[in-house]
């Protein structure tokens, strides 16, 4: 079995719903969480005699996606009916866009060491979702609530070669959508949704395969899982003389397999055409430089400035960029710091432990970057010790209070007094005689033990370049 | 074209509805009389310019009213026979 | 102090009239015409559900805002509506058996309008079922007869609400027309109807037929008054994308009588065979009245008309493929039992659909299948690109078109039954106008040998529906065409 002769050629369709209080077509909330059937009207009802109205903040968000994917801004899209029956579509027709959607081309750039790898796009477009459907034993139960809300459809080029690759791709995707605001890409609650379209083809081919397309994906471990798990199967079945059959498979979590659809319901003809009740949509070019004007920094582009202005390595780099809040705060600790890695560190491990032990937010868990940023300056300035800053921070964590009082209060000041360090060291030497001589002598380990002595003798308060200029100076003798 | 329609229709229904269509269709194909090479088609006759709407909340919950015309439903939702994958 | 027999009798505006100087009451006004709908309904069949009721509620709260003074010009009048337009509270039903006990929790927008003007509401009037026919014989509740004789329709799809104008039920109704069920149905029934420019009135809770091609418009019993109720009901509507902007205008000031300064366009392609002699002659009067008027007559051609019956037939039922898939029996209107969901959806609707729902849905659905979309769809919207033109060109030399309604007055129940294509081809003089989204409005201008009224259809270019019902009203106020009540 050569599975290396094999190239893997992956597609993924993601479709996200987009931050808009209110749903794409009508004025019910899209908040999540609701009772059934309550964020429901008769539009989004498909109710006799309605009509869609477009939200503009669907609109301005899609584009920031678009921008931020590097896509082309079509300055007039169509929006169309794509009819099928389905109980959870309520017009049994979704509005979607089928021939000019309002994003075109792009391309996703993948974080990596020196070389960036691009992943394209074909399209973005805005669509309609469906409601939702709960299997009882007997019947099926159907919420309209996640009817009509916004979504973009984000199609991928099937560049992508590998699981791994697929993983890192949806990553980014979903980084740059939270950084821009466009969405929370919560794949587990539903609104981060992809699809897979899998084939394989010998190496140095041009030609591509019949493709597989897998549903039901609901976490990035499951999509890579997935992947592996269906290039495998086609690879042995062509390898075996077989064929692969253009199909769609549903992803089992728990055997952790695929298997093909049964129903037939999906084979559909959807009978696309120009949707008569929406105008076509005009997004002229100063809505797209608006847009682009107030769009935040991207992922990507912290990437490199961090790099460049700070001199952060990759695996800083990444860490801090991973999510936007993550970079937010950073980069709010670091005004009045000479050194923006006592940040960097700072953030990766005392700020990310706090977040991650609590379960919550950075903002919920950690002091106000402000508040931290000054704590790090005392630090810099060496007012206090590092561990007494990290004593701090936990205080700080638990009861708001901003660095100064904290400090103050559990009197963490360090002592660079050198007089009072002087004084501590010649009692110490004092009280070890036999140890000092034994120094002298040439047992330089011993350096340490003087240190520590001063430093438990000062209550861990000293400053220990001090401690250790002056223990220098008198153990020398 | 039934199916996609969802049409069930009776057999002597059917008939007619094919004889019928047929002969539509048939009339319908005189438009293939026009060369529309060049001409671009008529999607809507309205004025131009989509009018949106601001993202605010306007509808309040009424799951009772929505729920009102239901043939059948259970706890708050529309129930239907079982789907099947 | 007048009859209660007679106040259904009255036009709006001079009900308007006497209701400000308190003459009658706006009670009264709707006793008279609910007396009468119970007097002759049975044997017309125009209206599906009377709200008398609720009528004479809305009637006693118009009385208050009357006796305050300033009401709007609406308030205290009774109107029909169609079974299309949503009514909250109130059944409605498209003449299906599929919605037949739908009530819809929201008014159309078009209604709210009419109700915060103070109209009254008398109830639901017969159409063809979704919309979909030119007789009303297409119902689901039988089929309305014609006033002027019972034995023959009262034209689609808006009969109800054409003959409940014509018998005096009401003052005026409302209805849709999408190739010509404003304008047959006032034609054959001897009232005026006019269906606006395309975008003028808001469709918000009119139930969808072909949504590029409906629109609403009123009939009455006068120009004056149509233009009363469209003044009402147009502008702009936040909840439908396709509405205009545009600021209505004075409908009713635009009414000065005079036409001396009109071209008036006559297409050649419209006086054809197999038009009945007397319809012709009746249309070709009328424009022999308005050049003595002061108006002038000029041939025009529009050369695409041939086409527009097929286009249409293309681009309607496609679009309402789409719009009627929605009745499924999940969520509203009638529900098959079933096993599963396919068999719910069909039977459903194999049981809720008449015959010419399915038949419009079956074709629809094909010419937008796979394989044949561009033959049939994409073909269908580059003719109606070429018929709008054909208008454009036109009214470079005239300001309206003047054309007959229906190449015949009314026919019998049951004669077009038989064959579709048939009844389709009598939209031949009206369903341009909706592919080109122009105003049309339909005028009485005289009478067969049977008795039977013929009208005269008038057509603008987009957004003049001032000129074309100042052309109407100055032709009707002209006494050319002494009108006729039924004798019910």
């Amino acid at each position: 079995m050569n599975r290396d002769a094999y190239e893997a050629v992956i597609g993924l369709e993601v479709h996200t719903h987009l931050l808009t209080r209110s749903k794409l077509f009508c004025g019910c909330s899209t908040e999540f969480g609701k009772g059934p059937n309550e964020n429901v009207c008769p539009v989004c009802m498909g109710m006799p005699g309605v009509l869609p109205v477009l939200n503009r903040r669907a609109v301005e968000l899609a584009v920031r996606t678009g921008i931020a994917a590097h896509c082309e801004i079509a300055p007039r899209s169509i929006f169309d009916r794509k009819s099928y029956f389905y109980p959870d579509l309520p017009k049994n027709y979704q509005i979607s866009q089928y021939e000019t959607p309002i994003c075109k081309g792009g391309y996703i750039e993948l974080p990596g060491d020196g070389n960036p790898r691009r992943i394209r796009l074909v399209r973005i477009h805005l669509e309609e979702d469906a409601g939702k459907n709960i299997h009882e034993a007997d019947s099926s139960l159907v919420d309209f609530n996640r009817s009509g809300v916004p979504l973009v459809e984000i199609v991928s080029e099937p560049d992508i070669r590998s699981a791994e690759e697929a993983g890192a791709y949806l990553r980014e995707l979903r980084n740059i959508l939270r950084y821009i605001g466009a969405s929370d890409g919560r794949m587990e609650e539903g609104s981060f949704r992809c699809d897979v379209n899998v084939s394989v083809r010998r190496k140095g081919s041009s030609e591509l395969g019949v493709k597989t397309e897998i549903k039901n994906l609901n976490s990035f471990r499951f999509v890579e899982k997935a992947i592996e798990h269906e290039v495998a199967r086609q690879i042995d079945l062509l390898e075996s003389g077989g064929k692969v059959m253009q199909e769609t498979h549903l992803w089992d979590p728990i055997r952790e397999e695929t298997r093909p659809m049964r129903s037939k319901e999906f084979a559909n003809d959807y009978r696309y055409f120009p949707e008569p009740d929406l105008p076509p949509l005009v997004v002229p070019p100063e809505m797209v430089e608006e847009v682009a004007r107030t769009m935040p920094e991207l992922p990507a582009a912290k990437r490199v400035r961090y790099a460049d202005d700070y001199g952060l390595n990759d695996y800083e780099v990444g860490v801090l960029t991973a999510e936007r809040e993550t970079a937010d705060y950073f980069e709010a600790v670091l005004p009045g710091l000479n050194n923006p890695r006592t940040a960097a560190n700072w953030v990766m491990t005392e700020v990310l432990r706090a977040a991650n032990e609590s379960g919550r937010s950075i903002a919920e868990a950690a002091p106000p970057a402000s508040e931290v940023g000054a704590l790090l300056r005392m630090v810099e300035e060496s007012k206090i010790s590092l561990n007494a800053a990290k004593t701090a921070f936990a205080a700080m964590c638990k009861s708001r209070k901003p660095a100064a009082a904290v400090v103050e209060e559990m009197g963490l000041a360090q002592v660079s007094d050198e007089s009072a360090i002087a004084a501590a060291c010649d009692k110490v030497i004092a009280a070890e005689p036999g140890k000092v001589a034994q120094f002298r002598g040439g047992r330089d380990k011993l350096f340490g033990f003087f240190v520590g002595q001063v430093m438990k003798a000062m209550g861990g308060k000293a400053n220990p370049k001090v401690v250790n200029e002056i223990l220098k100076k008198k153990l020398a003798g | 074209m039934a199916l996609l329609a969802r049409l069930s229709l009776a057999p002597d229904e059917e008939e007619r509805i094919r004889a019928n269509m047929d002969e539509i269709l048939a009339y319908i194909d005189k438009l293939n009389e026009l060369d529309t090479r060049e001409v671009e088609p008529t999607a809507q006759v309205g004025d131009p310019g989509m009018p949106m709407r601001d993202d605010v909340v306007t509808n309040r919950p009424d799951p009772e009213g929505m729920l009102a015309n239901a043939p059948a439903s259970e706890r708050g939702y529309f129930k239907v026979p079982k789907i099947i994958e | 102090m007048a009859s209660s027999s007679d106040l259904n009798r009255l036009t709006i505006s001079e009900a308007a009239e006497r209701l400000r100087r308190r003459e009658i009451s706006a009670v009264e006004l709707t006793r008279a015409c609910l007396d009468r709908i119970a007097a002759v309904d049975s044997r017309l069949n125009a209206f599906i559900t009377v709200t008398a009721d609720e009528a004479l509620v809305q009637a006693r709260t118009a009385d208050k805002r009357l006796a305050g003074g300033d009401a709007p010009a609406m308030c205290g009048i009774p109107l029909a509506i169609k079974d299309i337009f949503c009514t909250r509270g109130v059944r409605t039903t498209c003449a299906s058996k599929i919605l037949e006990n739908f009530v819809p929790p929201f008014d159309s927008t078009v209604i709210a309008k009419l109700r915060e003007e103070g109209a009254v509401f008398l109830g639901k009037t017969n159409m063809d079922e979704f919309a979909m026919g030119s007789s009303t014989e297409n119902s689901a509740f039988g089929p309305t007869m014609n006033p002027y004789d019972l034995g023959r329709v009262a034209g689609g799809s808006s009969g109800g609400s054409a003959a409940a104008v014509a018998a005096d039920e009401c003052l005026a109704s409302l209805g849709t027309d999408t190739g010509g069920s404003i304008r047959e149905p006032a034609s054959f029934c001897g009232v005026v109807g006019i269906k606006p420019t395309y975008s003028r009135v808001s469709r918000y809770g009119v139930v969808a037929y072909a949504s590029s091609l409906d629109q609403v418009g009123p009939f009455a019993k006068s120009v004056r008054d149509a233009a009363m109720v469209l003044r009402a009901v147009a502008g702009q509507d936040p909840m439908d994308s396709t509405c205009s902007a545009r600021p209505v205008p004075d409908y009713v000031g635009a009414l000065t009588g005079d036409v001396r300064d009109l071209h008036i366009g006559v297409p050649r392609e419209y006086f054809v065979e197999g038009m009945q002699p007397e319809v012709e002659q009746a249309v070709r009067a009328a424009l022999r009245h308005y050049e003595s008027m002061g108006a002038r007559t000029i041939e025009i051609s529009l050369p695409h008309s041939s086409y527009a019956i097929a286009c249409y037939y293309i681009v309607a039922t496609a679009e309402a493929s789409a719009n009627l898939a929605r009745y499924d029996g999940v969520r509203y209107g009638l529900r098959a039992s079933a096993e599963d969901n396919i068999a719910l959806n069909e039977r459903t609707r194999e049981q809720g659909f008449g015959a010419e729902v399915k038949r419009r849905i079956m074709l629809g659905t094909f010419a937008l299948s796979a394989g044949y979309y561009d033959a049939y769809y994409l073909k269908a919207m580059k003719v109606r690109t070429l018929i709008r033109r054909d208008f454009e060109r036109a009214f470079e030399q005239c300001d309206v078109i003047v054309t007959p309604v229906a190449p015949t007055t009314a026919f019998r129940l049951g004669e077009k039954m038989s064959d579709p294509l048939t009844m389709y081809l009598s939209d031949i003089f009206t369903i341009s106008v909706n592919l080109a989204g122009l105003p049309g409005l339909s005028v009485p201008c005289g009478y067969d040998s049977d008795g039977l009224p013929i009208g005269m259809q008038i057509i603008g270019p987009q957004f003049s529906e001032e000129t074309v019902l100042r052309a109407g009203d100055a032709f009707e106020r002209s006494g050319a065409v002494a009108s006729r009540r039924p004798a019910l």
